[in-house]
């Protein structure tokens, strides 16, 4: 039986629209390759991989291409079969030039999968574990990216006790998460028993937000009984789905301001990254591919598809057909997704979703509205999930007052949910203030 | 396969709003107001209705002429200056000359508006500064009450409602006291339903204290009104008069008296929430509201005049930023406050 949804929550927080029954059952769907993939040898935080193919090379699917730089890296596989055309600088999402792999897939390849060694959840040590989730090349499939295997290991002193599986998936259209629960149910619990292994925690708690009933029911139903794990169901709110918010939701406990989850006992891991590990280290392979969601009005075949890394948005959106007046393209859902400049940019692991607006929504979009002065309202201060004042940030923002931001008014904790921008009736561009006001504060703390 | 589209358009996330503006905002508190504006024209008639324009239109006037002066676009469809315009002009005797009514709807604007720098920089409510001036400017007729319901309110015009700047208003000899006046001079308490329902004299829109909480209720309803600001301040205006009247009963008047008269039900509900002059927290909402409702308190029983709502929310205006300053909210994960 489903439990009930629980009371607890995180305080303050949004409730935008959200715009998920379009794809929410629609099954996941095989993308097509495209003729080209650009595999960046960063897709994560840290440091980028280092390729071990040459240009020219040819390569098959699943072979692994780049191997980790140290700890914080991990590895990159070949999206598919084909050549290396050349290794060379592309530009990324936010315009920066990154190292990458592009490949020419071969146009009659059968695309079988090349498996490596296999990681045996039976014999292997939580080390090993740690290693074979490196080596396949595993990140935070959520958005953040951030190498899963480093935050696995807790450090000297500390200790966990709870593993929490993030199923929130609170950004408006995203349906990925939503997909991969009711599709990979087997394979997240095969990757609850890796991550227990591997962390020590006692227990795993899989948190899912009130608005996917049936995903819940199904992790619900198909619990191994030998597994220490239970679902959870949280009332929907914008933004559950951040770390510290699920925490504090599902725990109560508070990661200390510049914290990490291990302080408070807890780890979390996203529940498609978890669905992955299972998938994957039985069969010792890479991430080669990743569910994405491509939604929002300006798409006209809507869906969930598995992608093969490396795909550009401008393939995907020309496969999926994309509206006339399509005007704005953003990577991830409406609230933190970071608009596309350049549409030759490559999926990464850290894309969940590709969402598109027509000029319909873009004219309310920001950027588009009148901009009034401050008016006192007190909304963000009601949205903040972090307790922050984002309408004292922005009038010190807007005088450059950068240190003071970060020293008396905490800004460096912001996590850029856009929640306060969301509800500003000002239409004040507070988020995007403080991105810039905390650019500023890690070049004015760097020595020169 | 169709081309895509060359020009997209980049804006930094979130890129969805809730849809509510400033704009947006003010609208509704006119709305919001409407009722009362009814009634006061219902209860005192033509000149009434004549305060309410006067007021209104010397305030947008004022708004529309200082951003043409200043080479600024005109910020009146903002409706902030008309809702401070309807505002200033509830809180007006309705028989106050109307010359005088311009007059001091042009300095709430200019002094109480602009020269703090506008819509959302205003230390103090920009009404309450208006009829702050007008009452140092013009004490007897600022003390000047019609009665309500007069038989002829719709047909005649009381003689001081047209008078000339600065001649003699020429009241005509009927003339009432409003209840806060009655209670502090003569010991008499108007009766609950008399105040509920507005059939007492008093300023244009302050009478009738259940519409106006109806409109402060569709405020908080549509999320644009803290209820922490009136409800502390009542609250605390009730509570200090209880225990008076525990003490002494025939001196200080029962709390639904103090709740229902005078300006206190239309100060708490549309003066002092106004955003820009009152705290940000709601701890320092709570806090905000015990200082008004304390000042009114003490104005009303020991003050030299009658009323006293609108000075306690001017000085606690000024108070404000101080209040913002000492109680930010709380961060998460660090059990401390900012600022």
């Amino acid at each position: 039986m489903l439990d009930r949804v629980q009371k607890d929550s995180f305080s303050h927080g949004v409730h935008p629209p959200e715009h998920k029954d379009e794809t929410r059952h629609l099954a996941i769907r095989q993308f097509p390759f495209a003729p080209e993939l650009v595999v960046p040898l960063r897709q994560h935080l840290g440091k980028p991989a280092i390729p071990i193919v040459r240009e020219g090379e040819e390569v098959v699917r699943g072979q692994v291409i780049a191997e980790p730089d140290g700890f914080m890296s991990v590895a990159m596989h070949a999206p598919a079969s084909g050549v290396v055309r050349k290794i060379t600088l592309a530009p990324g999402i936010s315009g920066e030039m990154v190292p990458s792999v592009y490949l020419r897939t071969t146009p009659a390849a059968s695309q079988e999968v090349d498996d490596g060694e296999p990681c045996d959840i039976n014999k292997a040590s939580p080390d090993e574990i740690v290693e074979a989730i490196q080596r396949a090349g595993i990140v935070g499939l959520g958005g953040a990216a951030f190498p899963t295997h480093v935050k696995l290991k807790a450090p000297e002193g500390k200790h966990l006790d709870t593993l929490i599986i993030n199923g929130i998936e609170c950004e408006p259209y995203l349906t990925t998460d939503h997909r991969v629960m009711l599709e990979q149910t087997a394979d997240i619990f095969v990757g609850i028993r890796y991550l227990l292994r591997a962390t020590g925690a006692g227990e795993a708690i899989i948190a899912v937000e009130a608005n996917k009933p049936e995903a819940a029911a199904k992790l619900q139903e198909n619990c191994p009984e030998d597994l220490p794990v239970s679902v959870r169901v949280c009332p929907v709110k914008y933004p559950q789905g951040a770390e510290k918010l699920v925490i504090k939701s599902l725990l109560g406990r508070e990661i200390p301001s510049g914290g990490l989850p291990v302080d408070v006992h807890a780890i979390c891991v996203n529940v498609a990254t978890t669905a992955e590990i299972g998938r994957l280290l039985p069969r010792g392979r890479g991430i080669q591919e990743r569910v994405i969601t491509i939604g929002g009005p300006g798409v006209q075949r809507k869906g969930n598809y598995r992608i093969p890394i490396g795909t550009t948005v401008r393939f995907a959106l020309e496969e999926a057909g994309a509206a006339k007046n399509i005007s704005r393209v953003f990577l991830g859902g409406p609230m933190m997704g970071p608009a596309v400049s350049n549409l030759d940019i490559p999926i990464t692991k850290g894309t969940s979703g590709i969402t598109a607006f027509t000029t319909a929504e873009t004219g309310e979009a920001t950027g588009h509205q009148k901009i009034y002065p401050c008016i006192h309202c007190a909304r963000c201060v009601e949205a903040c999930p972090l307790f922050l004042n984002p309408s004292h940030l922005g009038l010190l923002a807007k005088n450059e007052e950068y240190e003071e931001m970060a020293e008396a008014f905490n800004l460096m904790d912001c996590f850029e949910c856009g929640a306060c921008s969301y509800v500003c009736p000002s239409h004040i561009p507070l988020v995007q203030y403080f991105r810039l006001a905390k650019k500023m504060v890690r070049k004015l703390d760097k020595p020169v | 396969m169709s081309e895509l589209r060359k020009n997209l358009d980049i804006g930094s996330s979130p890129h969805i709003t809730s849809g509510d503006s400033v704009e947006v905002i003010m609208r509704n508190v006119v709305i919001a107001l409407a009722p009362v504006c009814v009634f006061a024209v219902y209860s005192f008639g033509t000149a009434a209705a004549l305060v309410l324009a006067t007021a209104s239109l010397s305030c947008l006037a004022t708004e529309h002429f200082l951003c043409k002066r200043t080479g600024q676009a005109s910020t009146i469809g903002d409706w902030s200056a008309a809702v401070t315009g309807l505002l200033y002009g509830l809180t007006l005797p309705p028989d106050l000359p109307l010359w005088m009514v311009a007059v001091g709807g042009i300095f709430a604007i200019a002094v109480g508006k602009f020269l703090f720098g506008g819509l959302g920089s205003n230390a103090f409510n920009p009404a309450l500064v208006g009829r702050a001036f007008l009452q140092a400017a013009f004490p007897q007729s600022m003390t000047h009450w019609a009665l309500p319901l007069g038989d002829h309110r719709f047909i005649d015009l009381p003689t001081s409602t047209l008078a000339l700047p600065f001649a003699e208003p020429g009241y005509d000899a009927v003339t009432a006291a409003t209840p806060l006046a009655q209670m502090k001079f003569d010991s008499i308490q108007a009766e609950n339903p008399e105040l509920l329902f507005g059939l007492v004299s008093g300023s244009v829109g302050e009478t009738c204290a259940a519409l106006i909480f109806l409109g402060g209720a569709y405020l908080v309803a549509r999320n644009m009104m803290n209820w922490r600001i009136p409800a502390s301040i009542l609250l605390t205006v009730a509570a200090v008069t209880w225990v008076f009247m525990q003490i002494d009963p025939v001196t200080y008047p029962r709390p639904a008296f103090m709740l229902f008269s005078g300006g206190l039900m239309l100060g708490a509900m549309f003066m002092a929430t106004d955003m820009v002059a009152s705290p940000i927290t709601n701890a320092g909402c709570w806090l905000y509201g015990f200082l008004i409702g304390g000042l009114v308190v003490v104005i009303r029983f020991w003050g030299g005049m009658p009323e006293g709502v609108m000075y306690a929310i001017l000085l606690a205006n000024a108070v404000s930023p101080h209040i913002d300053h000492l109680i930010q909210p709380v961060v998460f994960g660090t059990g401390r406050r900012t600022g």
